[in-house]
């Protein structure tokens, strides 16, 4: 093993300054810098050649490379010529090599400081924008919508077919397990209270209400929005890197009814049904704690879950089902069709289409439940 | 030779992203039955070119001329019905993963014609048979190769026998036989159907084994220095850059 390398100036003319390299010049070792030389040079004028000695030289690889051309900038700008014969064949070759195409001025990214109003600025007209792409990606459903209602929507009834069964029947074990939990949760949580007045029977109401009128369609809402959404955002996406999107849009087909509208269908008419089934698990679920906890009977927990629970309730939360598929479908096809053309974009995409679809979901459910109250329901 | 007709025309076409203008002033002919080949360094806006012909990107100025009609001039219906007259083989093939090769060059036919389902079938054998992939038809996408892939964006391009065929980059990413053998497609296909084809390459070999005629395109210039056959250009041509290109910057 020889030393690492090492770097030695001499002088051996007025103007001619020799560069004797010796060792392993390679990038793992520490080498001296072209400061050195830089200074040597600056401190001795007179000096019209640089020349090299390498016979000391033992191996090298890019760090020798990296030595030479930082040097030879250095060198270039004090118009001083170098004379590379000394170096090895190969450092001579691939230092041509670097220099064969000139850097590109205008290629590098121009990292200007931007000033804080600027940045608040083109934020707030990228906020809008993207609210105009929200608003047009709506309208653009609709009139799809509405070429459905016509007959004249072109789709595969197959691709209808797959996605229902993917966000019905496939999300059941996801719906029941989280549901029932919530079930059970908001039991515990009354028995607690309400058993400080022994009035455990009202854990039936407490439960019966809250899931059917709210928590069910919420919780089935998020858990579709993760698993759904996020899906949807995925594959539109990727289509849309693969340039599937832009083929069908040559061929005339609207994307927006190929592959927009059987989503949209198929979670919209999922959701409703999913949400009266969560209504079963979650109702399941208070009554564990209710007859196994708090002694009420199945009867009784059956019967008073019944008296409390009446239509209205029912009609909001599936309506609300509805509304959250709805909601669900659309930020994950959006953010999907705006996905940009690479691996990065569709992991964003399928990022934003859930997070967009859960503030739209709890946007929505304050909005419903603010109009229930106005209209006393 | 009789006088040729004009199928596509480029007029003071500028292309650009935001404010950042690709190529400006381009104006060129593509005739009836060319292989038309648009060629260039990489990133000059070949590919930005062909994203404007078949109206996937509108251009910042100036026309492109179907026949005697303006293509971004029109509304959105007639523009649909131009462009359903041409086919388009993207770089990636671009096939529809979620559907077997049978069913990608199907469903252009089930939406715009009224042919019976049997009709199609055959028509969908015939394509794939075209492009040497009789028997493929149940394979989805991701279980062939790069350059089968390709071929059978090609039948799917064809399925509804469209008068100007594009391609984007035909040979990227194909071994030099795949790409000869696609090569001698694409000139069987314009021999045998009389189709325009519209080429986006940078393969030298293609350019003359194809071409006849073309339209060069200087990234550093940004606008275009030639247009014509590539083997007349070559021989005339004394643009240093075009030369460059056309001999693989080896010098004669």
């Amino acid at each position: 093993m020889s030393a690492a390398g090492e770097l030695l100036i001499e002088q051996p003319s007025q103007d001619t300054l020799q560069v004797i390299l010796s060792g392993r010049w390679k990038l793992e070792e520490s080498l001296p810098s072209a400061d050195v030389v830089q200074q040597r040079v600056a401190g001795t004028p007179g000096v019209r050649n640089v020349v090299f000695d390498t016979r000391q030289l033992a191996d090298w690889d890019s760090g020798l490379l990296i030595f030479l051309i930082n040097l030879r900038e250095f060198c270039t700008q004090q118009k001083l010529p170098i004379d590379d014969s000394g170096l090895p064949q190969g450092a001579r070759k691939l230092l041509a090599l670097a220099a064969a195409v000139p850097e590109k001025k205008d290629a590098r990214k121009a990292a200007g400081k931007v000033s804080f109003f600027t940045h608040v600025g083109s934020e707030t007209v990228d906020f809008f924008r993207s609210l105009g792409e929200m608003l047009t990606f709506i309208g653009d459903t609709v009139i799809a919508f509405g070429n459905l209602l016509r007959g004249k929507a072109q789709y595969r009834k197959s691709d209808l077919g797959l996605v229902l069964e993917s966000c019905g029947g496939q999300a059941l074990p996801i719906v029941s397990l989280i549901c029932f939990l919530v079930g059970l949760i908001l039991a515990f949580i009354g028995a607690i209270q309400l058993k400080l007045f022994g009035a455990q029977i009202y854990v039936a109401d407490l439960v019966g209400i809250a899931m059917v009128r709210l928590m069910a369609a919420i919780m089935t809402g998020i858990v579709m929005a993760g698993r759904t959404g996020g899906a949807f955002a995925a594959q539109l996406g990727t289509m849309q890197v693969n340039q599937e999107i832009d083929a069908l849009k040559t061929l005339g087909i609207s994307p927006m009814e190929f592959l927009v509208l059987p989503r949209m269908l198929a979670l919209a008419l999922m959701m409703p049904l999913l949400c009266l089934y969560a209504n079963v698990m979650g109702i399941l679920g208070g009554m564990v704690v209710g007859v196994g906890m708090l002694d009420i009977g199945l009867i009784q927990y059956y019967n008073e879950t019944v008296k409390a629970v009446n239509l209205w309730n029912l009609g909001i939360g599936l309506f609300s089902g509805t509304v959250f598929g709805v909601i669900v479908a659309l930020s994950g096809c959006l953010r999907g069709m705006q996905c940009g053309r690479s691996a990065s974009a569709v992991g964003e995409a399928a990022t934003s289409a859930v997070v967009t679809a859960i503030v739209g979901i709890i946007l929505s459910t304050a909005l419903i439940t603010v109009l229930c109250n106005l209209l006393g329901i | 030779m009789t006088e040729k007709e004009a199928h596509i025309t480029i007029r003071d076409l500028t292309m650009a992203y935001g404010d950042f203008v690709v190529m400006h002033d381009l104006t060129f002919t593509i005739n009836r039955g060319d292989i038309f080949i648009i060629m260039g360094g990489s990133g000059c806006g070949k590919s930005t070119m062909m994203t404007i012909m078949i109206g996937l990107k509108s251009p910042a100025k100036g026309q492109v001329f179907y026949g005697q009609v303006d293509f971004w001039g029109s509304d959105l219906p007639t523009r649909d019905r131009i462009i359903r007259r041409a086919g388009v083989m993207y770089q990636s093939g671009a096939l529809w993963s979620s559907m077997t090769l049978a069913e990608n060059i199907a469903l252009p036919l089930e939406t715009y014609t009224d042919l019976s389902p049997a009709r199609i079938r055959e028509v969908v054998e015939l394509k794939l048979a075209l492009v040497g992939m009789a028997g493929f038809g149940e394979f989805y996408p991701s279980e062939i190769s790069g350059g089968m892939q390709k071929r059978a964006g090609i039948a799917r391009a064809m399925a509804l026998d469209p008068e100007v065929l594009f391609f984007d980059e035909p040979s990227a990413g194909l071994d030099p036989v795949s790409a000869r053998r696609l090569d001698d497609l694409i000139l069987e296909l314009r021999d045998s159907l009389g189709t325009t084809m519209v080429v986006v390459t940078h393969e030298l070999a293609s350019i003359f084994a194809i071409g006849s005629n073309s339209v060069f395109l200087d990234a550093s210039k940004r606008t275009m220095t030639a247009t014509g056959n590539p083997s007349t250009l070559l021989a005339e041509t004394k643009d240093p850059t075009l030369r460059l290109f056309l001999t693989r910057g080896e010098k004669s």
